[in-house]
């Protein structure tokens, strides 16, 4: 098998006087699209950005294709190939749509064939390509946000709630660009809580509670098994279609 | 270049253009417009404008570095003043050997010598605020409380230092014999040396906006001000952003310090500290991290106090106070808020 792309190894992280993540471990396979789900608090935000470094893990160990990057700084690990969409988004409203992308294609301009496939999965982003970003929509945000982290190529993609708040119409969109993100073999690990969103999209599953990793497995499996369902996140798919 | 880099997309449909805030802007032209009946006379009237553009273009000199270093940073930096101090003394390390210049007959050696001490003064005050920046202020990184404290202290021991080098009095310095007397149009009397800080003024602050707006340093500074955390989730190293910045902002007080001095044609270590009430007032009309609202808000005091020394003296002391109370009443943000997180 394989060695995955990312892989956490007994991952505890501290926020000052609070133990946030408990001995997390998990892989992620390259091109597949993992969803990390669980219920507000159970430390899915905390994991993201404990890899990504803007929270340093108190013990444990971070490997990303094979290279330990627990001490690394934030900004070695975003130019090892680690791309990142925070929940909040964290778009520069100041700047311009344009300007947003230009600055997240650290090594260079975008090149024309892929700026067109990002506007071709984001579309709506044209219209307001030369519009300071704090003018657009909740979702346009999120787009932007996505756009922002691929930009120029990554090795994998860490986004942290992208149908938060959405319309379903928007979430719709989303998740088409989702699927069309996985097409073109990308990695991702995707936090969400919204499980229609999670069950069309994700290859594998990973389930979190109280700072601990409680399933991790094919996203088949648990779709089609209501009882683990119900064991593990208190619903049925069902439910929320 | 791509098409993005120039602005453009591959789809056809026009673009649509950003919208630009212009209302701060209107108020310097109609608090201008507004103060000439009361002036009365019409040539009074540009002598004030012209004195109080060059007012205004020193404080911003000497305040756009700290609204940056504020902005990006989140630094709140009482030891600016003394990079205005320091600024204004670095002058004698030229005017030591080519005192000659100031008082020769040829502009170009007068301008000269004012190039080199401003040279010199941005050389000094850039170093130290390197100095600075990793002594002092990178141990509070964070803390509001300890920097206005450790801040305050570098100030006092600088400002010692200052008296220790250079002695405690007073030290005059000559201002070059170009800049020195004024044009006179009509009944207008504009001070040469006003008109030169109008110049430079307007130099640093087009040079400035340049930066921030059509380099990748500039949107780096730009982004940074807002949300430093995901520029470094970006790849970029903010804290060597943070240190150019803060180097870059000690040498631009360092600037206003020559400038100031040269004014007041006398230096004394506590001169930049006299300053910087003014300066914080104007950042914080102008809004925090923003170099136009700074530029904007020094324009806006330094005319209102012109204007109202004029018709009103007695209310000329509490009048920069009354213009922050205002703009921050309309916009509690300033001028020109820039988003934070």
């Amino acid at each position: 098998m394989a060695e995955p792309l990312l892989q956490l190894s007994g991952v505890h992280t501290h926020i000052g006087p609070y133990h946030i993540l408990h001995g997390v471990d998990f892989s992620i396979p390259a091109s597949q699209l993992t969803v990390l789900l669980g219920r507000n608090g159970a430390g899915k935000t905390t994991t993201l950005r404990t890899i990504m470094g803007l929270w340093q893990a108190s013990s444990g160990m971070i490997r990303f294709d094979g290279r330990d990057i627990t001490k690394t700084s934030t900004p070695d690990i975003a130019r090892a190939g680690i791309g990142y969409v925070p929940e909040s988004m964290a778009i520069f409203t100041d700047l311009t749509v344009r300007e947003n992308i230009v600055l997240a294609a650290r090594s260079g301009p975008v090149e024309p064939a892929r700026l067109d496939w990002m506007l071709g999965l984001f579309p709506a982003l044209k219209r307001f390509w030369n519009l300071p970003a704090g003018n657009l929509s909740g979702g346009q945000k999120q787009m932007l946000a996505i756009a922002r982290a691929i930009a120029e190529p990554r090795r994998l993609l860490l986004i942290d709630e992208p149908t938060k708040g959405l319309a379903p119409v928007m979430v719709r969109s989303m998740i088409e660009a989702f699927k069309a993100l996985k097409a073109s073999g990308e990695t991702i690990l995707l936090v969400e809580q919204n499980f229609y969103a999670a069950s069309a999209l994700g290859d594998n599953v990973i389930v979190m509670d109280d700072g601990r990793i409680v399933h991790s497995g094919a996203m088949r499996e648990m779709v089609e098994d209501k009882t683990l369902q119900q064991r593990l996140l208190g619903l049925s798919l069902d439910a929320h279609q | 270049m791509t098409e993005m880099a120039a602005g453009t997309t591959t789809s056809s449909e026009p673009l649509p253009r950003a919208k630009t805030d212009l209302l701060p802007l209107l108020i310097v032209p109609a608090l201008a417009l507004l103060a000439l009946p009361f002036v009365g006379s019409g040539s009074t009237w540009v002598t004030l404008t012209v004195a109080g553009l060059a007012m205004g273009m020193m404080i911003f000199l000497m305040a756009s570095g700290l609204t940056l270093v504020f902005g990006l940073m989140d630094i709140i930096n009482f030891g600016h003043g003394v990079f205005i101090s320091l600024g204004a003394y670095a002058t004698l390390i030229i005017l030591g050997p080519l005192a000659g210049w100031a008082q020769a007959d040829s502009v170009w050696l007068n301008l000269g010598l004012l190039a080199l001490c401003i040279l010199a003064a941005m050389g000094v005050t850039g170093i130290v605020g390197a100095v600075f920046e990793r002594i002092i202020v990178r141990p509070v990184y964070g803390s509001h409380l300890k920097q206005i404290l450790v801040t305050m202290g570098g100030l006092i021991v600088a400002e010692q230092a200052i008296h220790a080098i250079w002695g405690a009095s007073p030290i005059p310095i000559p201002l070059p014999e170009t800049l020195r007397g004024a044009f006179i149009i009509g009944d207008v009397i504009m001070e040469r040396y006003r008109v030169v800080a109008v110049g430079i003024g307007l130099i640093v602050f087009i040079g400035m906006q340049l930066l921030l707006n059509r380099t990748r340093i500039g949107l780096l500074i730009r982004a940074g001000v807002e949300n430093p955390e995901m520029v470094e989730a970006l790849g970029y190293r903010i804290r060597r952003l943070f240190v150019s910045v803060f180097v870059a902002g000690s040498a631009l007080a360092g600037l206003g310090g020559v400038m100031w001095a040269f004014y007041r044609q006398t230096l004394t270590a506590g001169m930049g500290m006299e300053v910087m009430v003014l300066v914080f007032i104007v950042i914080i009309i102008g809004g925090l991290g923003s170099v136009g609202g700074c530029f904007v808000g020094s324009i806006l005091v330094a005319l209102v106090a012109n204007y109202v020394g004029f018709i009103e003296p007695k209310l000329a002391l509490i009048s920069n106070i009354l213009v922050m109370a205002l703009v921050l009443i309309w916009r509690p943000q300033g001028l020109f808020p820039v988003a934070r997180r």
